[in-house]
């Protein structure tokens, strides 16, 4: 061949080569398109209408609540509202207070609470069908000026926790198995406990358990006092990171349903909602639809187990299913 | 309009105490009455005397001894203003991770409030006893011990008990932060407002307040008993 040629054909080899490779990278980014096509559908848009709407986000006051409040808050932030938390605002009566006088425009309730707490359903009548719950809460929450969202995929529910070591020694795997031992037994719960039919007011008069002691404590101490001996027992909820992370903790079966289990319904003002227009219930239902057990177990441990902060945590679940970038 | 709605209020604070409530929303039976609040101020009381006590066990014998000796002046008036400054709810918070919740949490907490104002008070009441009577004692053959039971302390009553009066009403008034640390007192009321309503804040405030001012007259009328004669008529104003 001819040095010309020669160099044709190299140059020609060189081309191919290239071309080869950029296809290949290509093809990788088709392949990472295709991965995040799934969750670039997810991609909350900022709509420039919304700007101007005031939200304010609260949330009640434990982990769990903190980080569903960040999850909705960054998500309408994203559809462009002007968002506002209030997080950590106290129990159930507080958080629905503040609601109604207009302190905060939402916050993220269980179907169970808000059942047996505010609409006092007896706990054996809180429907185990989500949708079911779901549709009872909202029309009772309509009558009070509230919008209620359809509820997460995860549900949770109060669970009378002890250490495995105290539940063997005394032999015990239900609640109804502590009838007797009762007595003898400190029970560590949330102030608001003491008038709650799915928490000690139950616990007394269905399943007819009298405690040595009830002490009030914060919920975010609710393992600490297992740890330090303090508590026999405790009130835990069924999605803690502690339970899933180990045996260390174990729940008593609730034989008797009192503890009925509860999907998150965001509840708005209904002025709000409609003052903020369709994305607002659009831009709920989206981030929520991935919070399922596992997912919420595991945000709950970033922030317990690892103390990470409630907003990073809730930052990187919607990073990770594309709500935001 | 404002004092409309602050009688409305006393009234509802007052219906508390003595009648008792239905609860709120999430609530069940009766809240508030007369037993509640009565069981609730035993509680109050209970842990307020244990921590007055203590503070007063740990202190008073400290005070005296560095009183008589005239030693330790900085250190007396230091324990005195840094005591003073600890953030108690603070306190409380920090000490769960250490101790955990309990009784032994709040004394704790109660005694870094109440041993401060005993200690100084002690130590300031014991020195300013005229030096005449001490010397005039020792003269006459009283031993150490013998002139602080009965020339300096007798004499220092006055200072002194102001001092135990200042952490009585300081303890009765902290220990409503209880409930942060798991122990149920009248704070109870005030803290847990989604049991006991709006009302039983209120009513929770009140009958604080009203149990300070009960003890700190029991306070003075101890005092006045303690007092000596001639420090009285000492105190009382000329021509009276």
């Amino acid at each position: 061949m001819t040095q010309s040629r020669l160099r044709a054909g190299f140059a020609l080899f060189a081309a191919l080569v290239l071309a080869i490779g950029v296809a290949a990278c290509g093809g990788d980014d088709d392949d990472d398109g295709d991965g995040g096509g799934d969750t670039s559908a997810n991609l909350i848009e900022e709509n420039p209408d919304n700007n101007g709407v005031q939200v304010t986000v609260g949330s009640k006051n434990f982990t769990e609540q903190y980080i569903l409040g960040e999850i909705y808050a960054q998500g309408l932030e994203a559809a462009g509202y002007d968002v506002k938390t209030q997080l950590n605002l106290g129990s159930e009566v507080i958080a629905l207070r503040a609601l109604e006088d207009g302190e905060i425009d939402a916050y993220p309730e269980y179907t169970s609470t808000a059942l047996t707490s505010f609409f006092k359903t007896p706990p054996e009548d809180v429907p185990a069908n989500a949708q079911q719950a779901f549709e009872d809460s909202q029309s009772e929450f309509e009558a009070e000026g509230l919008t209620a969202y359809p509820p997460t995929p995860f549900s949770s529910a109060n669970a009378v926790g002890l250490l495995t070591s105290t539940a063997e020694d005394l032999g015990v795997s239900t609640i109804s198995d502590l009838e007797g031992e009762s007595q003898n037994l400190t029970l560590y719960g949330s102030p608001e406990c003491r008038q709650r039919v799915d928490c000690l007011v139950g616990l007394e008069d269905n399943y007819g358990l009298q405690f040595e002691k009830f002490v009030p404590v914060d919920i975010g101490l609710r393992y600490e006092v297992l740890d330090k001996g303090q508590a026999d027992l405790s009130i835990l909820f069924t999605t803690d990171a502690q339970l899933s992370e180990s045996d260390k903790y174990t729940i008593l079966e609730d034989d008797k349903e009192l503890l009925p289990a509860g999907n998150v319904l965001f509840v708005a003002r209904t002025e709000t909602a409609d003052e903020a227009g369709p994305d607002f219930g659009e831009t709920i239902e989206s981030v929520q639809s991935n919070l399922t057990l596992e997912v919420m177990q595991e945000l709950n441990a970033r922030v317990d187990i690892d103390k990470e902060d409630p907003a990073e945590a809730a930052e990187a679940y919607m990073k990770e299913f594309g709500y935001i970038e | 309009m404002t004092v409309l709605a602050f009688l409305d209020a006393f009234t509802g604070a007052l219906e508390f105490i003595f009648e008792g409530q239905q609860a709120g929303i999430a609530g069940r039976g009766t809240v508030g009455g007369l037993d509640q609040i009565g069981d609730l101020t035993l509680d109050h009381i209970e842990v307020s005397a244990l921590a007055l006590a203590g503070s007063l066990l740990l202190a008073m014998p400290v005070g005296m001894w560095l009183g008589h000796r005239g030693k330790g002046e900085l250190l007396a008036v230091a324990i005195g203003n840094a005591g003073r400054a600890v953030p108690e709810l603070a306190l409380v918070a920090f000490m769960v991770a250490f101790v955990g919740v309990g009784l032994v949490n709040l004394t704790i907490a109660l005694l870094i409030l109440g041993i401060p104002p005993i200690l100084t008070n002690t130590f300031v009441a014991i020195r300013q006893v005229d030096r005449d009577a001490v010397e005039a004692a020792r003269g006459m053959g009283f031993s150490e011990a013998g002139i602080v039971a009965r020339v300096e302390l007798p004499l220092s009553v006055p200072t002194l008990m102001s001092g135990v009066r200042t952490a009585a009403i300081a303890i009765i008034a902290t220990a409503t932060i209880g409930p942060i640390a798991g122990v149920v007192t009248l704070g109870d009321l005030i803290l847990g407002r989604n049991v006991y309503g709006d009302d039983g804040v209120l009513a929770g405030a009140i009958v604080v307040a009203l149990l300070a001012l009960v003890v700190e007259l029991s306070l003075a009328g101890v005092q006045w008993l303690l007092t000596p004669r001639g420090v009285r008529l000492q105190r009382a104003p000329a021509g009276a």
